[in-house]
């Protein structure tokens, strides 16, 4: 029998820490601080929203691109939000979550061997995506000194003339950190100068602490080197309803509405139904959230301070990136001994790539009470390594 | 008053709404501000009455205590000058009314009572309440279940089901 399988897809890395993930969710009784979805349900008038259009009978596919209502909303939104404005007719696809767009944007975009700078730590899913594109893909490794920010200096080190698109993934899964506007400007001028394109991963756009959200779209002309990603799953608690949006040129918008014709159909119709009540009437819920979130994030940072666990402070998202190299031992390591030891489960750094190596993901996406259970044990373990060291 | 006090005030106020025990320093560190500042502006406040009180609140039928709820709507006559302030104090003046509030629409006076029977709440009805001059009709309502009270859920919740771990 020939092998059933392509070879270009076996070649493509498992995610190293597969295996915690899996000991991890298995594990009884354990809690946890490695939760990449909000622990708020979506805002009922939301849910409500879905459940009438179910009970209308509103069970149908809708246009490839998606409803058109929702289009109109989300190009209001994104004009309100990041001041750009986009065609909602042809500038503008609703995709089964921000990753189907991530997926979609990069075959859309890469000949064989065209490169893809990706930032990392970050999302898991720009790499293989690019694999899957035949593209190539170069990890930038950002740097703690810069609170992981994107530098010029970065790009400059790893751009050839090779390299097509830059993946810009801020507010940033798992560092936290965010690029303002001030720092985005340089990158955007690299980007002009070496005609590149951009795709924006902007799903945490509502959960930023210090001054509202910049995208790199928004830069003066930007606009038509960039897709905007975006999505419901953050910032309106919709992980599970699976939907998200881009928005962009027309060309690349028109080939990714092809892609997603063939693969996918439509996204979700019930999520669509329920997403425009969202964007019309949600957004006090989105912003108790948010002061809910920061909340939660002054209290962590604070208690890591209290432990002497080095962290800078990051203002995106809803993690927190703290340093455990003092301790001498891997991400992995740290984080599989305090889940035996502890029963706390934290992502480690390394799970969002090598540069990673030292540092712990840790989710806020959690009530006070929860964060202050967790972080008892977090320091009762961290206490007892110290005192083996000496 | 400026408008970061406001602020600071909006967030004392919003947070010690839902928990008015949590720890002044703990509070402090989540708001971003010094412990005494938010001491100083909750005693400014208690002074102002907007903070009004620091109440909890009780599920009495887990407590096992029998107690029931009604909620009267009271018809009046406003009297000349005074409208309805007078006989609203003359109703909120008995310790067993939990909340009187002027109401608009088809009736004028909405009072929350608790009592440990209902023969305790009818009497209070056709004893105190209706006998006062101004009240033209009165009808009156007994909770059955709370489901939500003061914007808490009251009936149990599910368990979160997320994952534990997950990108």
């Amino acid at each position: 029998m020939r092998n059933p399988l392509s070879k270009k897809i076996v070649d493509i890395q498992p995610s190293g820490i597969r295996k915690f993930f899996d000991v991890a969710n298995e594990m009884e009784d354990a809690i946890s601080l490695g939760v990449g979805e909000p622990d708020f349900d979506t805002p009922w008038r939301i849910r409500e929203e879905g459940i009438f259009s179910l009970e209308k009978g509103k069970t149908f596919y809708t246009s490839n691109a998606g409803l058109q209502d929702l289009r109109n909303e989300i190009c209001r939104y994104l004009e309100r939000k990041i001041g750009v404005s986009y065609d909602s007719k042809n500038e503008t696809l609703v995709t089964v979550g921000g990753s189907e767009a991530i997926d979609i944007g990069l075959r859309c975009m890469l000949d064989p061997g065209d490169e893809v700078l990706i930032p990392q730590p970050s999302y898991v899913s720009y790499l293989p995506c690019t694999l899957m594109a035949d593209g190539v893909p170069v990890v930038i490794p950002l740097q703690y000194k810069n609170e992981f920010k994107l530098t010029v200096e970065d790009l400059e080190k790893y751009t050839t003339t090779k390299t097509k698109v830059l993946v810009m993934p801020f507010p940033n899964n798992p560092t936290g950190s965010i690029m303002t506007g001030e720092d985005l400007a340089p990158v955007a001028e690299f980007v002009k100068e070496h005609d590149l394109y951009v795709i924006s991963d902007e799903i945490y756009s509502e959960l930023t602490y210090k001054g509202e959200h910049v995208s790199i779209a928004s830069l003066p002309g930007m606009r038509e080197r960039t897709i905007v990603i975006n999505g419901f799953s953050k910032g309106f608690a919709m992980t599970g309803w699976r939907l998200g949006y881009c928005c962009g040129p027309e060309n690349i918008i028109e080939q990714m509405t092809k892609l997603h014709q063939y693969a996918i159909m439509c996204a979700p119709t019930t999520s669509q139904y329920a997403a425009v009540e969202g964007l019309r009437n949600c957004e006090d819920e989105v912003q108790e959230m948010r002061r809910s979130y920061n909340e939660r994030r002054r209290f962590l940072m604070s208690e890591f301070k209290r432990m002497g666990l080095e962290c800078f402070e990051p203002y995106g998202a809803f993690y927190v990136f703290p340093s455990i190299k003092e301790f001498g031992m891997t991400s992995e390591e740290f984080a599989t001994k305090l889940l035996q030891e502890e029963k706390v489960a934290i992502v480690p750094g390394t799970a969002f790539g090598e540069c990673g190596e030292g540092f712990l993901r840790i989710s806020y996406a959690y009530s006070i009470e929860d964060l202050k259970e967790a972080l008892g044990r977090v320091e009762r373990f961290i206490q007892r390594l110290r005192a083996e060291k000496q | 008053m400026n408008d970061k006090k406001e602020a600071l005030r909006l967030e004392i106020l919003k947070d010690i709404e839902k928990n008015s025990r949590v720890d002044l320093g703990e509070l402090a560190i989540r708001i971003g501000v010094e412990e005494v500042d938010v001491a100083n502006e909750m005693a400014e406040m208690e002074k102002e009455k907007i903070i009004c009180g620091y109440h909890t609140l009780i599920d009495w039928d887990r407590a096992g205590v029998e107690m029931v709820t009604a909620l009267i709507e009271v018809r009046v006559t406003p009297q000349r000058d005074r409208g309805f302030d007078r006989i609203a104090e003359r109703i909120y003046n008995y310790p067993e009314v939990y909340a009187v509030y002027l109401i608009s629409g088809s009736y004028d006076l909405l009072v929350t009572l608790e009592g440990r029977t209902l023969k305790e709440v009818s009497r209070f009805v056709s004893e105190k309440l209706s006998p006062i001059d101004e009240v033209l009709s009165t009808a009156t309502h007994f909770i059955l279940k709370k489901y939500k009270d003061h914007g808490t859920i009251m009936v149990p919740r599910k368990e979160s089901e997320r994952m534990l771990v997950t990108p």
